[in-house]
């Protein structure tokens, strides 16, 4: 028997962290100028040290003011898409589940857009907005998916996916009729997108919401591997399955909604990396959740990096790089579930 | 069916051992319960009033055909729901009122089968015996360990460790699900239909392992079943329920009475008395029964 220790937990979380500073280092490196590695250390203990004002003036545009807040989004983005799936994978009793194959990054893109439209000016509207269209959706699939009172796993995805192409066509038809307004890209909604920065007001309320979304979520860790084994014996065995339940809905609404108005819709991620993590350290919540966390950076901070540099000087949607590796995977999974 | 007959010598391995001296450890007291659709609309399914006690080392079947109740009155044993009227009492304290910590160190249910995703191994799935017992992520201490390890040996499993549960064979898979419900270290022991997906020689094994934790660990076991022959063989009482109504409460010698198991059953049924005092039971043929 190999349970799960507190020591165990810490390195694997560490070796993660580590992974994750040596992707971040590649791609502050990478990309269309691309900088040495040693000049790269040098100057980030120029800063370390307060020196930062003698920095050369094209390194601190593309590596401070450029690559390093992209990177710094994308560890956001990746952490929460990966969490959140994580969640509705253990909430619906459905290893397919994924933020974006159940139309719930579609709603609250939707969501955002629709909020954006109503008041284009004021701070919180697009996550908010976000966040009651990923509270809105995820509530549809699941009525959809219930068949005779059981929730269904088919049907279920099935509903997530007629969700997601409903809310994508609404999608298509706001930006073309309100073509005029500032509401970003198309590709930005429907792909994800890393390039554009979060504005400065909004970083620490993000960080926030993100830190206590992945946190709430954690405090349910021990449930939720009882939940996956079946819910009347959770019951049995003393989990408060209704709170629980609440808790993880509303928590991978709001990771997923801050993901989708921060980056728009980026699939997948939330279906591969927690795959990827229990196939290497096994599938206890209560180190799946962080470490889905820390791989959905690395994942992100990957595939922005491929993104960025696979056609330079052009660069394609994050969202690109994510569904080429993570549509095999759910095709994978889902022969594997029916045979 | 053909296993109604199946009471060979070797299974009757135990006399019913009326336990003696001990307290009474669960009292049902005129308990029922109606299941309704909505709050004003009449109900669909009733209990009626059931009443009997049981004590430690005890070992109880609820006994009837499909739709008779027998899962309503395990549910109302297990606190899940309360009673309309009447008590259900483990150790003096009203179980529906336990919090769910509480209920879940005191009282272990073990179901048929849910099907479980991303499947644990057998070790891990005996340590979420021990979830009741902890606090915030349940990291299991040392003692968690060895008490998971100790209800594994008890069940003979403790091979099957490292082993995923969904490669366990079914009679592997229920003797794990027994352990988790063992490491729970409870003082009622709670089984819905055990023996429905087993072959009889594991029926017979299962329930032979059941009275000897209820002897070895003080447990006081329920189990809910239809199967006549295994229940007369092994619980030392026998609630019989038809239709919603408890028909009969006893010991298996009392409670079989052919003409009584024909009308709950809808099946010609032969009863005898073994010498044991336990009552063997055996399907009539019906052909056989017109050729004559």
């Amino acid at each position: 028997m190999r349970p799960l220790t507190l020591r165990r937990l810490g390195w694997t979380c560490a070796a993660l962290a580590l992974v994750l500073l040596a992707c971040v280092v590649l791609a502050l490196k990478l990309g269309a100028v691309p900088i040495s590695v040693t000049d790269l250390v040098w100057n980030l203990a120029r800063v370390a040290i307060g020196q930062s004002d003698q920095l050369p003036t094209d390194y601190r545009l593309i590596v401070f003011e450029l690559r390093l807040p992209r990177i710094l989004l994308g560890i956001l983005v990746g952490a929460a898409l990966a969490v959140a799936g994580a969640s509705f994978q253990a909430l619906l009793r459905n290893p397919l589940a994924d933020p974006f194959v159940l139309g719930v990054s579609s709603g609250a893109a939707v969501g955002a857009i629709v909020a954006l439209i109503a008041a284009p000016r004021a701070v919180l509207v697009t996550p908010l907005g976000a966040f009651l269209g990923a509270m809105a959706t995820i509530a549809a699939v699941y009525f959809l998916g219930r068949r005779e009172g059981q929730l269904d796993s088919a049907t279920l995805l099935l509903g997530g996916v007629i969700c997601a192409s409903f809310l994508s066509a609404i999608i298509w038809f706001l930006m073309t009729t309100l073509a005029g307004r500032d509401l970003r890209g198309m590709p930005f909604w429907m792909m994800g997108d890393l390039s554009t920065p979060l504005p400065a007001g909004l970083r620490w309320i993000f960080t926030a919401g993100l830190l206590a979304g992945i946190g709430a979520i954690y405090t349910t860790a021990a449930d939720l591997n009882l939940l996956l084994t079946g819910e009347r014996e959770a019951i049995h065995l003393g989990v408060d399955v209704t709170r629980v339940k609440l808790v993880v809905y509303v928590s991978a609404s709001l990771l997923t909604a801050l993901a989708v108005s921060a980056s728009g819709a980026i699939g997948y991620v939330g279906l591969l990396v927690p795959h990827a993590i229990r196939w290497l350290f096994g599938s206890d919540y209560r180190l799946l959740i962080p470490a889905s966390a820390l791989g959905g950076a690395i994942a992100i901070v990957l595939a922005d990096t491929l993104a960025r540099t696979v056609v330079a000087p052009t660069e394609l949607p994050v969202g690109a790089m994510t569904a080429i590796a993570g549509a095999p995977l759910f095709i994978y999974l889902l022969r594997r579930r029916m045979q | 069916m053909s296993w109604y007959g199946t009471s060979t010598e070797a299974i009757r391995s135990r006399e019913p051992s009326p336990p003696g001296g001990s307290t009474v450890r669960l009292t049902v007291e005129q308990a029922s319960y109606a299941y309704a659709v909505g709050a004003s609309s009449a109900p669909t399914f009733t209990l009626g009033a059931t009443s009997f006690q049981a004590h430690e080392r005890e070992m109880v079947a609820i006994l009837g055909p499909n739709a008779s109740g027998k899962s309503t009155l395990l549910n109302l044993i297990s606190g899940m729901i309360a009673p309309l009227s009447g008590r259900v009492e483990l150790d003096g304290q009203a179980t529906s009122r336990l919090d769910l910590r509480t209920r879940a160190q005191r009282i272990a249910m073990v179901h048929q089968e849910s099907p479980m995703i991303f499947p644990p191994t057998a070790g891990e799935f005996v340590l979420q015996g021990r979830y009741p017992y902890g606090r915030a992520l349940r990291l299991p201490t040392d003692s968690d360990v060895a008490i998971a390890r100790g209800a594994l040996a008890q069940l003979g499993v403790e091979h099957l460790v490292n082993r995923r549960m969904k490669e366990l064979s079914g009679g592997e898979r229920q003797r794990v699900i027994l352990a988790r419900a063992l490491a729970q270290q409870p003082r009622l022991l709670l089984l819905d239909e055990p023996t429905l997906h087993l072959d009889i020689g594991a029926q017979v094994e299962l329930l032979e392992r059941l009275r000897q934790l209820a002897e070895e660990n003080r447990y006081t076991v329920v189990v809910v079943t239809h199967e006549l022959a295994l229940a007369a063989e092994f619980a030392n009482q026998v609630v019989l329920l038809h239709q919603g109504r408890c028909l009969r409460v006893g010991p298996p010698g009392e409670v079989y009475r052919r003409e009584l198991l024909e009308q709950v059953f809808e099946a010609p049924l032969e009863v005898e008395m073994g010498p044991a005092g336990r009552p063997r039971v055996s399907v009539r043929a019906r052909r056989s029964e017109n050729a004559t």
